[in-house]
């Protein structure tokens, strides 16, 4: 198992103790990041940690600023102000780079190389890599293996590049929208492959613009927009206890004589056009008021629910409605 | 899912040997270099027609003695440049397009170790075209110096002299220019060398002042440095090594302080 051994002197055999702060340290550790390209600021004093051993989801819009953040973790990058700790050392620090797995957005394998060909020289730069052939198997890609990278599909590239970036055993991952493109039998295997590293110890961070992805995936969620962040934690405290009671009607409803009839302390509101939500003390009572004044009013519902605000809802209030 | 549990995920980072990463990245290096149609053409079905073409057809005043012994030091030569320049700095151009640079740069693979397996397989490459060039040749009747002597060795500092400076001069170009422009430059001097640099036309066919001009280019003192030892059966070549060594030392400063990995 891993861990920190803290007896004095002893450390067992094999183990592998890294003296100084990087054992303990978090596996990623931003405060006060600044990155300028011109006189645009893509990242404006951004603060945020990611835990060991945990999937961390950078939320964010076009532009947010997500991939800067994630190419200065990666070393890619130069900040341009603020302090940026990796597993607790400086990202440039050449000693990180075994230990680190990277998936970038796109591209960074020869087009002419074949997949498994490729695969199988990134391995050979690391003392104890996973089989290539394995992995390959696992992300679907043993007829391919012979393909050359261009012409492979956009789904088999990014599966590629996912098994590049975990086939060195690292300790911590970044992998930069890992499903974008992908189609959903692809999608589930990514999705296993995360939850499997997470449950083998390694630290995972990724970036996505998918709502259910970073629910289903990430023990921490920080959005972020204009360069910092706008809010972080558990997908189950971004999205509240609180219920809503939702459904799809003519648009157009008088909404003030609705929450006449309702509860004090209850909100109704049509967003968008046609679209009910109904906020407050959600229960039986509620439920039974609502369908009744739509009786009475003549209205037919559509997909009447009652539901917890998704990672979207929240997403969009934080950030907006208006595209980028 | 039943497949991932074959896999032992947990963390067990760390380097390979530097050894066993060079070999692996020149090993991938070799084998591009070897499958792309276009690399061929130009680091071995060029040099080769121009040697058989050249010996066979008097397309060429060489002055005395037999055309082969004059064309086949200069295919030796022109091999080089469109290896360690022409073929490089279009590779190297296009990889650092494509990201590839960038991503060797995230895995333990230091740029020394890149730039080592870069040169490993150059020189294989290299050694593979000197064995095609010299069997072509011998069976057009070459007989380098009428037979082996310890004056041909220096042939091959020449070589790696020649090798450095084009090296050098190819990253210089990929390392700053665009790939496309990369593509039509390397090319183009390719053609350029290949017409000024006495591979297959004589320098002392130019004017006097051009001539001493064109002696000093990399491709020019190779061809003769080698030609003198190969053919001629001349000692030290002195100043083609000499004139090598400042065009590489040159080439690979300036390269290492402009070149842009992404």
């Amino acid at each position: 198992m891993t861990g920190v051994d803290s007896t004095p002197g002893g450390v067992g055999d094999g183990a592998v103790i890294d003296s100084g702060a990087g054992d303990t340290a978090p596996a990623v550790e931003i405060d006060g990041l600044v990155k300028r390209y011109g006189r645009t600021t893509a990242v404006d004093g951004l603060a945020l940690t990611c835990a060991r051993g945990a999937v961390t989801a950078i939320l964010g819009p076009n532009g947010a600023g997500k991939t800067s953040t994630i190419e200065i973790c990666e070393g890619f990058r130069r900040p341009d102000g603020g302090t940026v700790r990796v597993l607790g050392l400086d990202p440039a620090d050449p000693a990180l780079k075994p230990r680190l797995g990277i998936m970038p957005q796109a591209g960074g394998v020869p087009p002419a190389a074949r997949a498994g060909e490729w695969l199988r020289v990134v391995s050979r730069f690391y003392a104890h890599p996973l089989d290539p052939d394995a992995l390959l198997a696992l992300l679907g890609l043993t007829a391919h293996a012979r393909t050359p990278y261009r012409r492979l599909s956009g789904g088999q590239q990014q599966r590629l590049s996912l098994a590049a970036a975990v086939v060195g055993r690292p300790e911590l991952v970044f992998l930069d929208e890992p499903t974008a493109g992908l189609d959903p039998q692809a999608r589930h295997a990514c999705w296993d492959l995360v939850t499997a590293l997470r449950d083998a110890g390694v630290s995972v961070v990724l970036t996505t613009h998918q709502m259910d992805e970073a629910e289903k995936l990430a023990d921490h969620v920080v959005v972020i927009d204009h360069g910092r962040v706008v809010a972080e934690g558990t997908p189950s405290a971004l999205t509240g206890a609180e219920r809503q009671l939702r459904f799809r009607a003519r648009p157009g409803l008088d909404l003030e004589e609705l929450l006449a009839a309702l509860p004090p302390g209850s909100a109704a509101k049509e967003s968008p056009s046609g679209h009910y939500i109904i906020e407050g003390l959600v229960g039986p009572q509620l439920l039974a008021t609502v369908t009744a004044w739509c009786a009475t009013e003549g209205v037919t519902t559509e997909d009447l629910r009652i539901e917890r605000r998704t990672l979207e809802d929240v997403f969009l209030e934080l950030t907006g409605r208006e595209l980028r | 899912m039943s497949a991932i549990t074959t896999l032992d995920l947990t963390p067990r980072p760390g380097a390979a040997p530097l050894h066993r990463m060079v070999l692996a990245q020149a090993g991938a290096e070799i084998r591009a270099m070897l499958r792309n149609g276009e690399q061929l053409l130009l680091t071995m079905i060029i040099p080769v027609l121009l040697l058989a073409g050249f010996s066979a057809a008097p397309l060429v005043d060489v002055g005395g003695g037999r055309r082969v012994d004059f064309v086949a030091p200069g295919i030796l030569a022109l091999a080089v440049m469109s290896t360690a320049f022409t073929g490089q700095a279009i590779a190297t151009g296009f990889e650092r397009r494509y990201g590839v640079l960038r991503r060797l740069g995230a895995t333990p693979l230091s740029r020394m170790g890149l730039l080592l397996a870069k040169t490993v397989a150059v020189v294989a490459v290299e050694a593979l075209q000197v064995v095609v060039i010299t069997v072509v040749a011998l069976a057009l009747g070459w007989s380098p110096h009428g037979g082996p002597s310890l004056g041909a060795l220096w042939a091959v500092p020449l070589l790696l002299l020649g090798t450095a400076a084009f090296s050098g001069l190819g990253l210089l170009m990929a390392g700053t220019l665009r790939a496309e422009a990369t593509l039509a430059g390397a090319n183009l001097v390719y053609l350029v060398l290949l017409g000024l640099g006495g591979v297959l036309f004589p320098l002392d066919r130019f004017p006097g002042g051009v001539r001493q001009v064109l002696e000093l280019l990399p491709i020019s003192a190779l061809t003769s440095g080698l030609r003198a030892v190969l053919s001629d059966g001349g000692g030290f070549p002195g100043g083609p090594l000499l004139v090598l060594l400042c065009w590489a030392v040159a080439a690979l400063a300036l390269a290492a302080r402009t070149f842009r990995w992404e």
